[in-house]
């Protein structure tokens, strides 16, 4: 792999870093065909392309799962870790503060995060890590064949497994309650709003929680099952038309009024929300936790940014790190001073 | 015979035999009640006369309430391991009172609060009144105080009684409240009141006293958690992440204490360090497995229950090749077991931790000294051996105050291991493989996050994985890369503390240890010599054991493994290790959550060599020189 700077040859375009789509490449995909999560790992790739982002300054974390599958397929010029069941969160943590200035995407599961993962899932929130955190949502465990997972609704029937008897979970009230500071929806069925949405969560300051609801094909992809893609195309309600502005880039206002409405991110980036049939602010919280409900209760497919808050500091903000990556430090700035020892040992009594 | 007469018996004893700078002292309070104040402010105020001096915590799991014990040992020979019997005892706590009478030795002291009330059935024991209550209700410390400084009652009527240097208990209390006078002034004027009171009301009829020495000079006084964490800071490390647990959090807080004073960065202001409290054990090891691979120096600090939530990122750790130090202070287990007492019972299960094939390196810190050079050494190993390097200390060790050998800075220079950045891969071309032995030594080359070489980066797994760090589910690609984790133990054979052995006498029998158990195992050998029976002591410092272990082993035929779990965890090692030798292994464990005492040893041995247990021990002199260790 190397750099393309070829930009001569015609028929081979280029980003703004000088890469081609190719250079954010993973490798082939071992899911099944049609499974929502490659629909994903593709959107992925277009948002780091269009952003002109270098792939070195991304690191992929994941759990374990087919979800956790997907970094491999995608970005194959960055680090990854694919780490244990339910704890990506702390695995990522730790390892974004060796260079604060790279970008983190993690991507997990419905078992991963909402079932063995869901203490780790509420603190990485609290903590406010700067990371992509996408849930591919399918309500099943793939791996496994097919149980249910905490995300699957009262009532469902599979195959082999009888009916689920218990409430799910939802992942965007779970972020939401715990101070996620930026919660979508989004549905792999929609790819523009998919890849739009990852656009904006990679330059949130701070963790931006995308639940994506992302059907499993072999197993829980039965036109009621609300998981599936049938369910998802016949109840999907888009918040608003989402559209991700870099900081460079002029907004173009021919919008009317009270059309739009825009939410500047901490690097002068905005996003943009047009109007669709009701008037939505994601930056209330209460109203966030409000249309929750009432998607709950209508049996919708809520999709598009449920809330953002783009005051609260992010984790490394926190810290008082040096400007320089904390990993390389020379020895001289991590050993104090031989002359220190004798002012310690002066404390001990 | 009546009390009066033994009492005076008892006393014309103590004029034929005085005994100076030699015994024990046990404190009797009441938990959360401010002793450990008083109890710290005695052990440095004899520490500062130069006695060598050693104070032992035997506390309660809880906040306020149940008895606690403090436990104090002046030996002028340097003999500072816990002993069973107690010379000296101070009753404060009504609730364990008739239990602390029983507790004196014969011909012994017991000083009481005069308020308890309870009978006194004991006539073989000097008895003294102490008047807390009267003389606290005198004293003009503020209402809410009084409880706190009653302790301060026993610290002068000992210091009268005992002879301990008013002055020198001034400088502890000084140093105690970091030089703010109004505590300082508060607590010394009731120490002082209450030295006043004993000097008027009592009459001195007990043997025992001390007198100044010169054995202290130049040495410290720390207790093993904060030396660690002291350690680590000098090991440069970056990131630290736990999670509260009783005996280890206090290794945690020195380092939010020491972290900032001592590594903020000189030119800049910023911190050359991360702390973070993590929400549980699984994300206190997930936190620090993240940070070491991404090239930090990562730790986290806990001790049994949190080593059990670790054990599945242990696992990963291990097969994944993730440098990281947990530091396991040791308390009793199984499950939540004794949390406030200490044991050597996590030895069998961090060998192993996590399931499949899994091996663990080792250290088993067994000084303040080695405290805090392992401190430092394992974030060397760690990184050196790309594997997560567990250092095995305990609540005796760790929470408890000893007197050391001033720390030393590290004599090497930071080993960061084999780490290729940009300049290194343009060297090679950029050919380079993660898990690829290049070296023959089983440890391959590592690059972390941030390194913008096209071609640094891989996909660090915990399934199977080939030399490229592609995944993989190949047989002899599965067996290839294990067969080469177990070459790079062998290679840590070679590079981990090796034991310190004093053999000089060339004995049949070989006592080997590890860990805080050595100052009983010191002086059960003097012991053991008294009774005529020579040892070679052996006190291993690392797993896997290197070379020295089993060349000791061989060369004598019977070697008593001390440890105190009920297992015999060591010796189990020891023999999966030189199963051709094991015959000449002999376990010699025990655990009550008390720390070892000499008695014990010295009984064991003696059973095990056919000779009487019980048979008499000269007394023991040495000169203070030879109460260290040869290395």
């Amino acid at each position: 792999m190397t750099v393309q700077n070829n930009a001569t040859t015609p028929r081979v375009q280029v980003n703004l870093a000088g890469l081609s789509k190719s250079d954010y490449r993973g490798n082939p995909s071992t899911l099944c065909q049609g499974c929502g999560h490659n629909s994903i790992a593709s959107q992925i790739i277009a948002a780091c392309y269009e952003l002109d982002i270098v792939p070195e300054n991304v690191v992929k974390f994941s759990g374990i799962g087919c979800s956790s599958k997907s970094p491999f397929y995608f970005l194959n010029r960055s680090f990854g870790f694919n780490g244990l069941h339910g704890r990506m969160p702390s695995l990522a943590t730790g390892a974004m503060f060796g260079d604060h200035t790279l970008r983190a995407i993690g991507v997990s599961g419905d078992g991963d995060t909402a079932s063995i993962g869901l203490g780790q899932f509420k603190h990485v929130l609290r903590r406010n890590l700067p990371l992509v955190y996408i849930v591919e949502n399918n309500g099943v465990y793939g791996l496994t064949k097919g149980q249910f997972s905490a995300t699957a609704e009262q009532g469902l029937s599979l195959k082999s497994q009888g009916t689920n008897p218990y409430m799910p979970v939802d992942i965007a009230w779970e972020a939401l309650v715990s101070n996620a500071t930026f919660v979508a929806r989004s549905f792999a069925g929609d790819p523009r709003q998919v890849k739009e949405l990852i656009k904006a969560a990679l330059n949130h300051q701070g963790i931006a929680v995308l639940d994506i609801i992302s059907p499993c094909v072999t197993f829980n992809n039965q036109d009621e099952a609300m998981h599936s893609y049938a369910w998802g195309k016949e109840h999907e309600v888009a918040l608003h038309e989402l559209s991700y502005v870099p900081p460079a880039e002029d907004i173009l206002v021919d919008y009317e009024e009270g059309e739009v409405k825009e939410v500047i991110l901490h690097n002068k980036s905005a996003i943009i929300l047009k109007k669709l049939e009701r008037d939505y602010d994601p930056t209330n919280r209460a109203e966030a936790m409000r249309i929750l409900e009432e998607a709950n209760a209508k049996q919708w497919l809520i999709t598009g940014l449920i809330y953002i808050n783009t005051n609260q500091p992010a984790l490394f903000d926190l810290y008082n790190l040096p400007d320089v990556a904390l990993n390389r430090l020379p020895e001289s700035r991590i050993r104090p001073a031989p002359e220190t020892i004798q002012q310690v040992n002066d404390l001990m009594f | 015979m009546s009390a009066i007469q033994t009492l005076e018996r008892a006393s014309l004893s103590t004029a034929t035999r005085e005994s100076v700078n030699d015994f024990s002292i046990t404190v009797a309070t009441v938990n959360g009640s401010g002793s450990q104040t008083s109890n710290l402010t005695i052990l440095r105020a004899l520490f500062k006369m130069g006695l060598p001096v050693s104070g032992k915590n035997i506390f309660p799991s809880n906040i306020q309430g149940l008895p606690t014990w403090y436990t104090i040992r002046v030996s002028k020979d340097g003999f500072l391991a816990r002993r069973e019997e107690h010379e000296i005892v101070v009753a404060m706590n009504p609730a364990s009172y008739l239990q602390d009478l029983q507790e004196v030795l014969p011909g012994g002291v017991f000083f009481y609060a005069e308020d308890i009330r309870l009978p006194l059935d004991r006539d073989d024991v000097t008895a003294y009144p102490m008047p807390v209550r009267q003389l606290v209700r005198e004293s003009d410390a503020p209402s809410n105080l009084k409880d706190y400084i009653a302790n301060m009652v026993y610290v002068g009527v000992l210091a009268q009684i005992l002879g301990i240097d008013l002055e020198k208990i001034r400088q502890a209390l000084d140093f105690h409240f970091k030089g703010k006078s109004r505590p300082v002034e508060m607590n010394y004027s009731v120490v002082r009141a209450a030295a006043d009171w004993a000097a008027a009301h009592l009459e001195k009829r007990d043997p025992y006293r001390v007198e100044p020495m010169d054995a202290t000079r130049g040495l410290i006084m720390a207790d093993g958690n904060t030396a660690a964490a002291l350690g680590a800071i000098y090991g440069g490390v970056h990131f630290v992440s736990w999670y509260p647990i009783t005996p280890a959090s206090s290794l945690a807080e020195a380092l939010h204490e020491y972290l900032p004073k001592l590594r903020k960065d000189p030119q800049t202001g910023k911190n050359t360090f991360v702390l973070v409290q993590a929400e549980d054990e699984l994300a206190a090891i997930g936190m620090a497995i993240g940070a070491g691979w991404s090239g930090l120096r990562a730790m986290t600090s806990t001790s049994g229950p949190g080593l059990s939530l670790m054990t599945e990122y242990a696992g990963l750790g291990y097969y994944a090749e993730v440098p990281l130090v947990v530091w396991d202070i040791q308390r009793v287990g199984p499950s939540t077991g004794l949390p406030t007492r200490t044991a050597q019972g996590d030895l069998t299960f961090v060998s192993f931790m996590g399931h499949g094939d899994t091996q663990h390196v080792i250290l088993l810190p067994g000084s303040i000294e080695e405290c805090f050079e392992f401190g430092w050494r394992a974030f060397d190993l760690a990184e050196r051996l790309q594997t997560p390097v567990f250092v095995l200390s305990d609540l005796d060790l760790g929470m408890n105050h000893w007197m050391a050998e001033p720390f030393s800075y590290p004599d090497v220079p930071i080993d960061r291991g084999k780490v290729l950045w940009e300049d290194d891969l343009e060297r090679l071309n950029g050919k380079w493989s993660r898990y690829l032995d290049v070296d023959g030594d089983g440890i391959p080359y590592r690059t972390v996050p941030g390194n913008r070489y096209p071609n640094a980066a891989y996909f660090a797994r915990g399934t199977g994985h080939d030399e490229h760090a592609n995944y993989s589910e190949e047989p002899e690609v599965w067996q290839r890369v294990l067969d080469r984790l177990r070459k790079k133990f062998e290679t840590a054979r070679t590079l981990v503390p090796s034991p310190i052995i004093d053999a000089q006498q060339g004995a049949e029998v070989g006592i080997i240890s590890f860990g805080s158990t050595s100052p009983a195992i010191q002086e059960a050998r003097h012991q053991l010599e008294a009774a005529g029976l020579k040892t070679d002591i052996m006190r291993i410092r690392a797993l896997p054991f290197s070379k020295e272990v089993g060349e000791f082993i061989r060369s004598h035929p019977r070697n008593y493994v001390v440890e105190m779990n009920r297992d015999g965890q060591l010796h189990q090692l020891l023999t999966i290790d030189h199963p051709a030798h094991a015959l000449q292994l002999r376990s010699l464990a025990y655990t009550d959550g008390l720390p070892l005492t000499a008695r014990r040893v010295r009984q064991g041995i003696l059973a095990g060599e056919g000779l009487d247990p019980s048979r008499e021990i000269k007394e023991t002199k040495k000169s203070r020189n030879d109460g260290g260790e040869a290395s």
